[in-house]
């Protein structure tokens, strides 16, 4: 068994697990972490259902081994926001209707965080860009384009009232 | 997940020195992973072969971008990200810019590096048409040294590289001089977006009195590996962009290219569409040329 | 009727929270102390016996659980309809991947290579693989003949029809491929079994009933010592309608055996390998009109490849068969249908059921027919399509009002129809690009068809408990369309109490009754109408007790009535109100002549596609897609208006871009990479437009809406197709090469002749 130690920011904690270099981050989210919020669609990077934040950039993380995650700073879904208060992003796919079966939307949220970190007024083509790796089946994304224009909305109108831009993330 | 991961070993020297020397002194032991978007596909359908493998994810050496006078070096370790971003990129190799925005998946573009892309050396790599449409030229690096092999010699068939087993990519280098040159790319997947290319068509070129002075031509998915159409460019050099030239140029490419049924797609139908994305390059081309 | 406080609103969805911040748990994210992995051996050919079986070397065999068909305490059979589906293959296999054996082991990882350690020796036999190979009956491979289920539908002498002088007959054959489901969580399974507390199957499903009737005859427990419970299900669009029985008995099989929990979670290559698909189809049409336009019969032959076993064809077929006739006035009709058996992995239900595949043959056929009497599709369909007391093609007589004609126009107009068609027809000569816009007009069955509701006999139960919350108790399960949502809705509405104090009782058969099914777009006009009538029980037992006013002389808080059920249930010990599920009156349908009421409502729609051919790549983009549907009632116009895009978009793909590959029965582009569905950026804007003519046995008027989107879109795209290249493509899914084929044989033959 070649387990080693890895260290790594987890939604802004410092986490150690013990295990092989090659396992995914995505089971050591979900299993050594507890972290069950990311979830596995198709184990080939190609649905996105896995998405989470590392060191502020979206990645698949079925095909991150833990090795190369090792001192990086990663963001799931729990870190965005919880029930007692809901993140932007959230609180619009809520409103909108962006989450129906529900099991992309975490993949979903943190692809529409990372755009709107970069892009705080997403065109629609930019948008379409931006979830382009993330596969919905149940809403044929309509929802969620609407949920994305909103929370860049409130975001935009939230930072002008602080004075200051806001990252979307709970860090 | 079909692979255990207990089988498996991942070290992560953090220097590139420390990884050329390894691939030296264990030779054949090693496999370099970068972004992994590619070995981690095959680990978790359960058909990794190599079992050692060696991060060179993100060895800063490998990094960086570099607008060196007459060229821009793109370290093998680039995330598509960094290049389709990169102003000097977007300005000088604008057809480069967009093959990385057609990669994969945003968090995919992240991910992937230009080295792996070609290192990994899919006949459908999406790097590639614009590496010869813009005579690229790959730096590759090893313990004993580092030498430059131009693009069009890279590829030796099927998934086989010019690469030697000791050897890294270390940077893409692309000559600054296809500012003023027509240019076209175009990519046909299966979808718009996180799609394996059927077909895969970029070129540079000049035109001068009405006739081909310049031309470069690269295709994916139309051969074993990705492939320069030499023998199209012979075709049209010193030609005019006429219907006959045109016809002859569509034949040409037929004759030197050999493309297949597969998962995707149909030999037909890539011949066919490669022939009229030829066309179409060619004809955008020549009404171009035509305004200048 | 339009002043409700909670209908009609676009309330959030009851469980969206735990959604949004990833709080919602899937079977995978759950786990029991002690739990163990299982995995399944599969077969690795069409058709023959099984030799031998061998545990190949570098495995620690003695660690794992095996079984196999030997192991079965019970029936080894998924009970559904016929019971033909072997739960374990016993020595015996019918298609690839059919379930050889089962292990398990507490190593999760460790289970891919013990699969693939096992190592069966086979005797091939001959193999189906394509309807034409069934019928022929070369070789046989189910039964006497390969004849899984066959139906004649008949109405009026159309022999005596095609007969008739001066008619024009029109003839195409329409095909539709196999579709993988693709929800996005894989199919999943936890099982645990004690003498004590018997057996408890948590999964990933639609309907725990029928997981319970299934998991009873495997393993030969009563009733009381089965006990299914639906956990959060990502995705399922019918595809985890049967197969949840299937890989609900492994686990039990493995849990049974080992004395341990066991989880079996399929990765994606075996999910779609495996598991269930859409039934491919042949529909062969031929039809009678008269010169200036009018329907006068069909002759409808109409195939389904159901598989190797005959799982819901025989309902698929039902349901196709009845829908053949499409949203016309056909004086004569006959449809012949036959489902036919393949070594291919049992087809299944799939959003639509039938419908999607024969309306697509029949509103592209009357595109077709239109062109041959030189009527536009709209004219053709202005004389044709069904009226306020017309009868449909099983003698049913419509009599909600319908305006078809109307809603046809209403749907033109938003998709700028007249304008674009005209303006197409002009630039397209001279385009490197040709656009075209097409339509497709139809209809959908809402319940169970005939006798079915009857049969299902619904029960369903709302209570308060004692904290004066309200639960409703039902069996229909929430995977993304709303179930939780509309229902809880409907009991707030029709108590008077706030959205935010009704919640649902777990999907779990030792805790809920059985309303059936959550399938045949049932659960708003069925079980909603039940979940109605038992709140209003609720409130009269509260107003009998002098808890709570009349409610006509004196309005109440929602505070009041839930102060009145705590007073209630403090008193009695509980508040339970039930609703049994009644026919409604003049509901007749002979299953034997598949003639009479065949649904107690249909719900309608018109799609329209906008479509770019580019032909370059002869790639085709739908570019706008305009979707009007006529529904009832629109319960929550959010989740209405989201189930609509969604289903659009599944026909975008089902018409444009999802083809299984096979090879003799096993499906070769397993992988996500390979089996194309659309991304974002592949999707055209969906306009969704509603009509609502309430159903007066509907909750609060609403007739069925989950599968009506699934029918359009392909017609209405291949449709516009034909528009944009003067083409006939009657095959889906259509791509690209298919175009290129047609196409460049037709420039060749151009070319030639003009060098003739």
């Amino acid at each position: 068994m070649n387990t080693r130690e890895f260290s790594l920011r987890v939604n802004g904690v410092e986490r150690s697990v013990i295990v092989q270099p090659m396992a995914r981050l995505l089971d050591v989210l979900r299993h050594e972490l507890g972290l069950t919020g990311t979830k596995e669609g198709c184990g080939e990077g190609e649905c996105g259902s896995c998405s989470v934040l590392m060191n502020g950039e979206l990645v698949n993380s079925c095909l991150v081994p833990i090795a190369q995650a090792a001192g990086c700073s990663v963001l799931t879904i729990e870190g965005v926001g919880e029930q007692a208060r809901l993140h932007p992003v959230q609180q619009a796919f809520l409103e909108c209707g962006g989450a129906q079966c529900g099991i992309c939307t975490p993949g979903m949220i943190l692809a529409t965080v990372h755009l709107l970190d970069r892009h705080h007024h997403p065109t629609r083509e930019e948008i379409h860009e931006g979830l382009n790796g993330n596969l919905c089946r149940c809403t044929g994304y309509m929802r969620i384009f609407e949920a994305v224009e909103k929370a860049a909305r409130v975001m935009e109108s939230d930072a002008m009232e602080s004075g200051a831009m806001e990252s979307g993330a709970m860090e | 997940m079909r692979s255990y991961p207990a089988d498996y070993e991942l070290i992560t020297p953090g220097n590139l020195d420390v990884v050329l020397c390894l691939l030296r002194d264990e030779p054949n032991q090693w496999t370099p992973i970068a972004g992994g978007t590619e070995i981690m596909v095959l680990y978790g359908a359960g058909k990794l072969l190599a079992r050692k493998l060696v991060s060179i994810w993100p060895l800063p050496e490998l990094r960086e971008i570099v607008e060196d006078g007459d060229f821009i070096s793109i370290g093998g370790g680039c995330s598509f990200t960094q290049i389709g971003r990169h102003p000097g990129i977007q300005k000088h190799f604008p057809l480069l810019a967009q093959c990385a925005s057609w990669i994969g998946g945003i968090a995919n573009q992240n991910r992937g590096t230009i080295g792996g892309n070609l290192a990994n050396a899919s006949p459908a790599a999406d790097s590639a048409p614009a590496l010869f449409a813009y005579d690229a030229e790959i730096e590759v690096i090893s313990a004993r040294g580092s030498r430059r092999i131009p693009y069009s010699q890279f590829h030796l068939g099927y998934k086989k590289t010019a690469l030697a087993p000791d050897e890294l990519i270390h940077a893409v280098r692309l000559p600054r001089r296809f500012d003023g040159a027509l240019r076209y790319v175009r990519k046909v997947g299966t979808r718009n977006a996180q799609a394996i290319s059927k077909i895969c068509m970029a070129a540079t070129g000049n035109l001068r009195h009405g006739r081909v002075e310049e031309i470069r031509i690269g295709m994916g998915s139309m051969a074993p590996a990705p492939l320069r159409l030499t023998a199209t460019e012979q075709v049209l050099l010193g030609a005019a962009l006429s219907d006959a030239t045109i016809a002859e140029a569509r034949k040409a490419l037929s004759n030197e290219t050999t493309p297949i049924d597969d998962i995707r797609s149909t030999a037909s139908y890539r011949s066919l569409v490669a022939g009229n994305l030829l066309e179409e390059m060619l004809r955008s081309f020549a009404a171009s040329g035509a305004l200048k | 009727m339009q002043k409700e406080r909670i209908i009609g609103k676009p309330v959030f969805r009851k469980e969206g929270v735990a959604k949004v911040c990833g709080a919602a748990r899937y079977i995978d994210d759950l786990s029991l102390p002690g739990m163990i992995f299982g995995a399944t051996v599969r077969s690795a050919i069409p058709r023959g016996r099984v030799l031998n079986i061998k545990f190949g070397s570098g495995i620690p065999w003695s660690e794992f659980t095996v079984v196999t068909a030997k192991d079965i305490p019970g029936k080894n059979y998924i009970a559904l309809i016929n019971n033909d589906w072997p739960c374990l293959a016993d020595g015996f296999v019918n298609h690839p991947q059919e379930a050889i054996l089962l292990l398990a082991h507490p190593d999760r990882h460790l289970l891919p290579m013990a699969v693939a350690a096992v190592e069966v020796e086979y005797e091939k036999l001959p193999s189906a693989h394509s309807i034409e190979e069934s019928e022929s009956g070369q070789p046989v491979i189910w039964g006497e003949d390969n004849l899984l289920k066959s139906f004649v539908l008949e109405k009026g002498d159309v022999d005596a029809a095609f007969a008739q002088p001066d008619i024009v007959i029109v003839e195409g054959e329409y095909t539709t491929g196999a579709q993988e489901h693709l929800y996005i969580e894989n199919n999943g399974a936890i099982a645990v079994y004690s003498e004590q507390d018997g057996l408890t199957y948590w999964g990933s499903l639609q309907c725990p009933f029928y997981a319970h009737k299934s998991l009873m005859a495997v393993t030969g427990l009563a009733e009381d010592r089965v006990r299914v419970i639906q956990v959060e299900t990502g995705g399922a669009f019918g595809g985890k309608e049967d197969y949840p029985s299937m890989i609900g008995a492994h686990a039990a099989l493995l849990a049974m055996k080992s004395g341990r929990p066991v989880k079996i979670i399929y990765d994606r290559m075996e999910d779609m390998a495996a598991t269930t698909k859409r039934h491919p189809s042949r529909a062969r049409h031929r039809t009678a009109v008269t010169k200036d336009g009018k329907l006068l019969a069909a002759d409808i032959d109409f195939c389904l490849d159901g598989g190797a076993y005959s799982t819901l064809s025989s309902t698929v077929l039902s349901r196709a068969t009845i829908h053949a006739g499409g949203a016309y006035y056909w004086p004569n009709i006959r449809v012949r249908s036959k489902a036919w058996a393949t070594n291919t992995p049992p087809h299944g239900a799939f959003r639509g059921f039938g419908a999607p595949q024969s309306l697509f043959a029949t509103e592209r056929h009357m595109d077709r027919v239109a062109k041959a009497v030189g009527l536009t599709p709209v004219e053709f369909r202005r004389r044709n399509l069904l009226r306020t007391g017309e009868t449909t093609s099983t003698g049913q007589e419509i009599r909600q009002q319908v305006d078809l004609e109307r809603w046809m126009e209403r749907a033109l107009d938003h998709a700028g129809y007249y304008e674009k068609k005209a303006r197409f027809d002009r630039e397209n000569a001279d385009s490197p690009s040709k656009k075209g816009i097409g339509f497709a007009v139809f209809l959908h069955g809402s319940g169970f068809t005939g006798s079915g509701e009857r049969y299902l006999n619904s029960l369903v139960g709302v209570d308060a408990t004692a904290e004066g919350r309200i639960r409703v108790l039902v069996s229909s399960t929430e995977f993304g369309q709303g179930t939780n949502t509309i229902l809880c809705q409907i009991a707030a509405e029709t108590l008077g109490v706030d959205y935010d104090i009704v919640e649902m009782a777990p999907a779990d058969t030792g805790i809920v009754p059985n309303s059936g099914p959550t399938v045949a777009s049932r659960t708003a006009m069925v079980v909603g109408s039940l979940v109605h009538s038992a709140a209003l029980g609720l409130k009269q037992t509260l107003i009998a007790s002098g808890l709570l006013p009349e409610p006509d002389t004196t309005p109440y808080t929602s505070e009041e009535l839930q102060n009145a059920t705590k007073i209630y249930v403090g008193k009695h010990g509980g508040l339970r109100s039930m609703s049994r599920y009644q026919a409604p009156p003049d509901v007749y349908w002979d299953d034997q002549k598949y003639r009479g009421e065949a649904y107690a409502a249909y719900a309608w729609a018109v799609h329209v596609a906008e479509v770019t051919v580019d032909l370059t790549t002869y790639s085709v983009t739908v570019d706008d897609f305009v979707a009007l549907q006529e529904v009832g009632r629109v319960l929550n116009p959010v989740l209405a208006t989201g189930q609509i895009e969604g289903g659009v978009a599944q026909g975008i793909g089902y018409a444009l871009y999802e083809k299984v590959v096979w090879d003799r029965g096993l499906m070769k582009n397993n992988q996500m990479t390979n089996y194309i569905m659309p991304t974002s950026q592949d999707l055209p804007r969906i306009r969704v437009f509603f009509e609502e003519v309430p159903f007066e046995h509907g909750a609060f008027g609403a007739k069925g809406i989950g599968e009506l989107p699934m029918d359009g879109p392909a017609p209405a795209i291949l449709n516009a197709i034909a528009h944009a290249t003067g083409e006939d493509f009657n095959a889906i899914p259509l791509m690209p090469e298919d175009i290129a084929e047609r196409l460049a044989v037709h420039a060749t033959t151009a070319k030639e002749m003009a060098a003739v």
